[in-house]
């Protein structure tokens, strides 16, 4: 039986991560799901399927994200903390971090040791979030996954102004029934989305490189708008969306 | 009426009321309690002044409920020049402070949907809603406001007031004074100076009138000196947490200025702060620190965030964090010294021209930058209020020169000074959080 020496959670507002590492540092397994309203029920249970695949007496447990406050773990730290640990271990250098997440982005100025100087985040708006693009997905009963798709393949764009999340849903489907592309229409989403994120790296300050994290980096057309926004080419995780879990459970060795 | 009213004031509040009170605080001191749930792991016994502070203000309240009619009232901006008012025998009402006060007893908002039923903006100053809610509800924690006789609105602190107090006049049909101060980018010109006296100057006739009686310039020497001492004493006791561990928190000093603002001008006054300052000194002399096991020390820039200083105080508590400067309460402190009692009217047009709120963006990041070197703190914590554009204004900016040209970490905390709807709070701890491993890292 496998020997886990760290357990990291990420109960994130949209998704519940967790990744296992091994003493050599390696992803053992990592699990990504939708959290339920009782994540600390659906976490221990979790835990217990794990323990019976992998010997994890001897793991740290470290939690981390919104969800984090019920759950039982040996410590929790910030998501700041977490994603910036996570980024910087998968790279091995410093710069601008940058997460996207379901209702929060972040962006983190990582020093050559690993080290958090600055960071800042959306704080009470949901604009230019994971939650921006899905809120339209969801009206226009777009599978999430096909947006990137549609907006990498338009031939056009048609500007949305709104940066609110809510807001930016009326605004779509008033440009639809004005007889624009459906296409067009969700690249001009993606845009909006880009800028705002934008604005967040512009007033930190980018310090190259350019790192991305969080569910929302999986979408090829954010990554592409956000190297055409800073002209900076962007470092990306094989999978982005357990960068959180993955810094936790490296804080837990 | 006039007669009734007199002995109204006389017995509910002379007589029974302040005995009441004065009871209170003895027995209060006497059998001194925690207050419930209080964190003695994290944070010292509050300060036995408390017992005093919260003395003043049912007082001064309690005055007011049956002031009309006895004495004449003013109601004025935080930052207004009272020194003459005071002098001429008038009860002075602070809707900022009442608006704050509402806020600490967390029926801010409830107040302000008043005045947002009656067409005000969410957009406006959540202290104007607060008070405009208040006149058109007769809403609040303490009783029952009196109605001013005059206004007196000071632009030193912003612009919102000049609508603000212009709404209060249409409403309670009172005269409105103006002493409109003139910005100060870097230092503040003669012309500038003599346009505010004479604005006090001529405030002085309509004073008179309403109160019916001269301004005696003897009295407003005294009322100066007050002014001055108070002000003096209240720097005192903010430049004791240089030591560390720091004995009291900004957060205390949140709780403990309500005096300077609003009883300013009052011998009691001083010796409040005398007695504040004396406590203080036991504290450094025992090494009692306001937080204990402080580990880092931080600035908080802008108003507090009123309905939550216990929570935030707490969260920081634990992490080992002591607030332990403020540019806000710092604002009560600084212009003592431009006080001269021997040319009262000259000097209070420059020390009213002088607050940080009327001063460049530029003047606010040097003063951060010297009390992170006077107090030795290792980060800042910049509240953007919502309400207070004036004071959030160029926060991003010194955030930045902070971290980059001093290394002091710096984090931007969005609220609102008394509207709880502009406070999120999971995000704020998060934030918090993040703000201490980065301090620690």
């Amino acid at each position: 039986m496998k020997v886990l020496k760290s357990l990291g959670i990420d109960a994130g507002s949209t998704t519940l991560k967790i990744v296992g590492l091994d003493e050599e540092r390696q992803i053992v397994f990592s699990i990504v799901e939708e959290p339920d309203p009782k994540i600390e029920e659906q976490v221990d249970a979790l835990l217990r399927e794990i323990g019976t695949r992998y010997d994890t007496a001897s793991a740290k447990v470290v939690a981390t994200g919104y969800g984090s406050n019920l759950l039982r773990a040996d410590e929790k730290i910030t998501e700041i903390s977490c994603h910036a640990r996570g980024i910087y271990e998968y790279f091995k250098t410093g710069g601008t971090a940058v997460d996207i997440g379901g209702q929060d982005n972040k962006v983190m100025l990582i020093s050559e040791n690993g080290k958090v100087i600055d960071f800042m985040m959306n704080d009470k708006c949901a604009s230019g979030t994971g939650r921006f693009l899905e809120n339209t997905a969801w009206r226009l009963k777009i599978p999430i996954e096909k947006m990137a798709d549609l907006a990498l393949k338009s031939d056009g764009e048609v500007p949305i102004s709104s940066t609110c999340a809510v807001f930016a849903e009326s605004e779509v489907i008033s440009q639809l029934s004005r007889g624009h592309k459906l296409a067009h229409v969700i690249k001009g989403l993606h845009r909006a989305m880009v800028k705002r994120i934008g604005g967040m790296i512009y007033a930190i300050g980018i310090r190259p490189p350019l790192m991305l994290s969080g569910g929302v980096a999986k979408n090829r057309m954010v990554v592409q708008m956000i190297e055409e926004e800073t002209g900076e080419t962007v470092l990306l995780p094989e999978d982005p969306q357990i960068i959180g879990a993955y810094g936790a459970a490296v804080l837990g060795l | 009426m006039g007669l009734v009213n007199q002995i109204k004031y006389l017995t509910l509040y002379k007589i029974i009321g302040t005995a009441v009170i004065s009871r209170q605080t003895r027995k209060s001191l006497r059998h001194y309690r925690l207050p419930r749930g209080w964190r003695e792991d994290i944070l010292a016994p509050p300060l036995r002044i408390g017992a005093y502070t919260q003395q003043m203000i049912a007082k001064h309240y309690l005055e007011g409920r049956y002031v009309n009619g006895v004495k004449p009232v003013a109601w004025v901006t935080s930052g207004a020049p009272i020194e003459i008012l005071k002098a001429l025998g008038y009860y002075i009402l602070y809707p900022e402070n009442h608006g704050a006060l509402c806020g600490a007893r967390k029926v801010a908002q409830e107040i302000s949907e008043e005045a947002e039923r009656d067409g005000y903006s969410i957009d406006i100053c959540s202290y104007a809603r607060t008070d405009i809610g208040t006149a058109l509800s007769g809403k609040t924690p303490v009783g029952k406001l009196p109605k001013p006789d005059l206004l007196l609105c000071c632009t030193n602190i912003c612009q919102t007031v000049l609508y603000w107090y212009r709404v209060l006049a249409d409403y309670y049909e009172v005269p409105l004074i103006v002493i409109d101060t003139p910005f100060v980018y870097e230092e503040a010109n003669d012309h500038d100076i003599k346009y505010v006296k004479r604005q006090l100057e001529s405030s002085i006739e309509v004073s008179e009138g309403i109160a019916g009686r001269s301004l005696n310039f003897k009295r407003l020497k005294e009322v100066v000196r007050a002014s001055k001492d108070a002000a003096d004493l209240w720097l005192q006791c903010l430049k004791a947490n240089r030591r560390k561990p720091a004995p009291i928190s900004v957060f205390d000093q949140f709780i403990h200025m309500a005096p300077i603002v609003e009883k300013r001008g009052d011998p009691e006054t001083v010796d409040f702060y005398a007695r504040m300052l004396a406590e203080i000194n036991r504290r450094v002399e025992n090494g009692v620190g306001a937080v204990k096991h402080e580990r880092k020390r931080v600035l908080w820039d802008n108003l507090p965030i009123w309905y939550r200083i216990r929570f935030l105080s707490e969260s920081l508590a634990e992490h080992g964090v002591a607030v332990v400067a403020s540019t806000y309460t710092n604002a009560w402190g600084e212009l003592a010294p431009l006080m001269d009692v021997e040319r009262p009217v000259e000097s209070m047009a420059k020390t009213y021209t002088y607050p940080i709120l009327n001063r460049g963006t530029g003047h606010k990041l040097r003063t951060m930058e010297s009390m992170i070197k006077a107090y030795s703190l290792n980060g800042a914590i910049l509240h953007s209020d919502r309400s207070c554009k004036p004071y959030s204004i160029g926060q991003m900016d010194q955030r930045l020169k902070l971290l980059n040209e001093r290394g002091i970490p710096a984090l931007l905390l969005e609220a609102d000074h008394n509207d709880p709807r502009a406070f999120a709070g999971e995000q704020a701890v998060s934030r918090l959080k993040a703000f201490v491993e980065m301090m620690e890292a």
